[in-house]
């Protein structure tokens, strides 16, 4: 069993501009309107990166400034983990566009996006960090994998860490096969069990205990709509300040078990 | 950090399958690069091929992540009995108790450029051959090996370019040390697309002669396509070798060009010494990110002689099998495992004049040399790097 203490969020989906209003919403959701998620321009980043930048780097960046001046640490200080199933869909399509062409002409910046961690590589630029930084995918089950991540390294290092989850949809044809509702991106700043904050003690399970829903039907729809709003039921945990058990999708066979308190 | 066994290991490259086969290369300084064709591609470049990724054939219950990425997972689950002794882990500490972090960085992205060629002409659909999750989506590489051992242990893909397949390392490190899993599967697999081979083209950064590391003529990267496995082990009686440290750091400087002072790579050096208790002069060899490109060679040459001064024999073996991208924290710690255990320093091939203004001990031929410690860095796009000390068996 691993314990951390939560010691700020950052929110940003559909109808949801930020985790204080998301707050509100999952606690009365039927004031909650999905629409279209509305992405800000994240004023952290260089005019040269906000040119260039994508909206899984701007979703990123602008949740992790919401957990970040939540908890007050300076974003230079902070070890990240991001996690996404798809990174940046856009580009990707894109670039398949492009490389179908007779003339593949591929545009540098393309490309250069076109990583996985190009989110976590424009956040450490903004941040002038060289802390360490890590971008991992795990399909359906991205929250929970860099969940897991993210309180292993602070379990490692007893110092605080910085966990941004982002999906993205893709734009057609590879929307059809798979199917993202929009765009979602989920911060929270653990750190060690010795702080002030909620506490989470996540256990990693394999046992069929069923998955934790949410109990208002729209926004279970947003969480079985697209990865990173797996974390729902959790963020409504950390919201409603009472304890709690949720568990949290995980890959096939195994789940994450989260104590709330 | 406690040392960690790494009970077997294994890679496949353009050099050969298996352990032996690259020592061989290694020890006779050949090279597994060709200027020869890959797919449709119309570049003008030197390619680290493994054939038999075109050809070999997954199981039948997991045809659906068939595509080149997964294929070459397969040729490497089956070099040095790896799977074997992945599936012999999973007996001893219990399937859920073996996690699997492998890195990559294009994953199986080939299958949706050629899907892209066949769109329906008045739908604009993709053909219905195409798998998208197991294939194209970036976990789908540690989705097919867990399924192919038939583990039910933690699992992820760490995808932070081309240092994707050394941050694994220290991912499993901490979660055996966490007790979140007692052994795991590690490493990295990438494979050849018009993806990278167009996109490193587009920044002029792919040569269209062999990649020539810590030449003054060298004119950039030479891509190859690798799968490289690792398995760590909390306990084990005959380790082949111990990893000692693993440092990670961000640049924070450029996307896709690093410190030109090398400081966050200097950064992970120093973390992975700090880790494994060690000073720089414990360290014998270093196998160099070395990809053969200016600006690479030149920030990573003041962040060695930074951290290691200049007396520390090192080399890039991207000459031998190319660039491997997300395999190449993976194949690069094994190759460094080998000389370990082998005591045989690889040589740097394809150099004709030495740069004069890189400082490093570069070593240009193969030699025998007794070694107790070998470190192997790892630098990625969106300035993420790491490095990985490992020590001897015995």
């Amino acid at each position: 069993m691993t314990a951390v203490r939560v010691i700020g969020v950052g929110l940003l989906g559909p109808g949801l501009p930020d985790w204080a209003t998301a707050q509100a919403l999952l606690r009365e959701p039927a004031a909650w309107q999905r629409e279209a998620t509305v992405i800000p321009t994240p004023a952290r980043l260089p005019p040269a990166e906000r040119r260039r930048a994508s909206n899984v780097v701007k979703a990123s960046i602008a949740v992790a400034d919401q957990a970040l001046s939540a908890c007050g640490l300076a974003a230079s200080a902070l070890p990240t983990v991001f996690t996404s199933s798809t990174g940046d869909p856009l580009n990707c399509h894109l670039l398949c566009e492009a490389l179908a062409t007779a003339e593949r002409m591929v545009s540098p910046t393309r490309f250069t996006n076109s990583v996985h961690n190009a989110a976590a590589g424009y956040w450490h630029i903004a941040a002038q960090s060289r802390q360490p930084s890590t971008s991992l995918a795990a399909f359906d089950a991205s929250f929970a994998a860099g969940l897991l991540e993210a309180a292993v390294q602070v379990l490692s290092t007893q110092a605080p860490v910085l966990l941004v989850a982002c999906d993205v949809p893709y734009p057609q044809p590879l929307h059809a096969l798979r199917p993202l509702d929009d765009v979602m991106a989920v911060a929270m700043v653990l750190a060690p069990a010795a702080s002030a904050g909620r506490s989470l003690h996540i256990e990693v399970t394999h046992d069929d205990a069923p998955i934790t829903r949410c109990a208002d039907s729209a926004f279970e729809a947003l969480r079985t709509g697209l990865p990173a709003a797996r974390a729902l039921p959790l963020l409504h945990a950390l919201m409603a300040g009472a304890a709690g058990t949720v568990v949290l999708e995980g890959l096939p066979g195994s789940a994450l078990a989260v104590q709330v308190s | 950090m406690k040392p960690l066994a790494v009970s077997h290991y294994t890679l496949v490259t353009a050099l050969g399958h298996g352990r032996d086969a690259t020592l061989a290369a290694l020890r006779d300084g050949r090279t597994g690069l060709a200027p020869r064709p890959f797919e449709t591609a119309q570049v003008e470049t030197w390619l680290g091929v493994v054939e038999q990724a075109d050809s070999i054939a997954l199981s039948a219950e997991l045809a659906s992540f068939d595509c080149r990425n997964n294929r070459l997972a397969e040729l490497g689950l089956r070099a040095d009995g790896f799977g074997h002794a992945a599936r012999a882990a999973a007996a001893r500490w219990g399937a859920h108790r073996v996690g699997v972090f492998l890195g990559t960085s294009t994953s199986g992205i080939l299958q949706t450029e050629v899907a892209y060629r066949e769109r329906d002409a008045s739908s604009g659909a993709l053909p219905a051959w195409l798998h998208y999750g197991h294939t194209h989506n970036t976990y789908s590489v540690s989705a097919y090996v867990r399924a192919a051992l038939g583990l039910r242990g933690p699992a992820h893909v760490v995808s932070t370019a081309c240092s994707s397949s050394a941050k694994v390392f220290a991912a499993a490190a901490r979660m055996i040390e966490a007790g979140i899993v007692d052994a795991a599967v590690v490493g990295g697999v990438d494979s050849l697309c018009m993806t990278t081979l167009y996109g490193f083209a587009s920044l002029e950064l792919l040569s269209p002669q062999i990649c020539r590391p810590w030449d003054t003529e060298r004119n950039g990267l030479s891509l190859g396509e690798a799968a490289a496995f690792a398995l760590l082990e909390r306990q084990c009686d005959v380790p082949r070798a111990w990893l000692l440290g693993a440092g990670e750091s961000s640049d924070g400087h450029h996307m896709s060009s690093p410190h030109p002072q090398g400081a966050g790579a200097a950064q992970a050096m120093r973390a992975a010494l700090g880790q494994a208790g060690l000073q720089p002069g414990d360290v014998d060899y270093l196998n160099l990110h070395g990809t053969g490109t200016p600006g690479n060679d030149a920030a990573e040459d003041l962040a060695v002689c930074a951290v290691f001064g200049d007396e520390l024999p090192c080399s890039s073996t991207k000459g031998h099998t190319g660039h491997t991208l997300g395999a190449a924290g993976g194949v690069e710690a094994a190759i460094s495992m080998l000389a370990l255990a082998h005591g045989v320093i690889p040589a740097g091939l394809n150099v004709r004049t030495p740069d004069p203004a890189l400082k490093a001990k570069y070593m240009r031929e193969s030699r025998q040399h007794e070694m107790r410690v070998v470190a192997s860095n790892s630098f990625g796009f969106g300035g993420s790097n790491a490095c990985l000390i490992f020590g001897e068996a015995a």
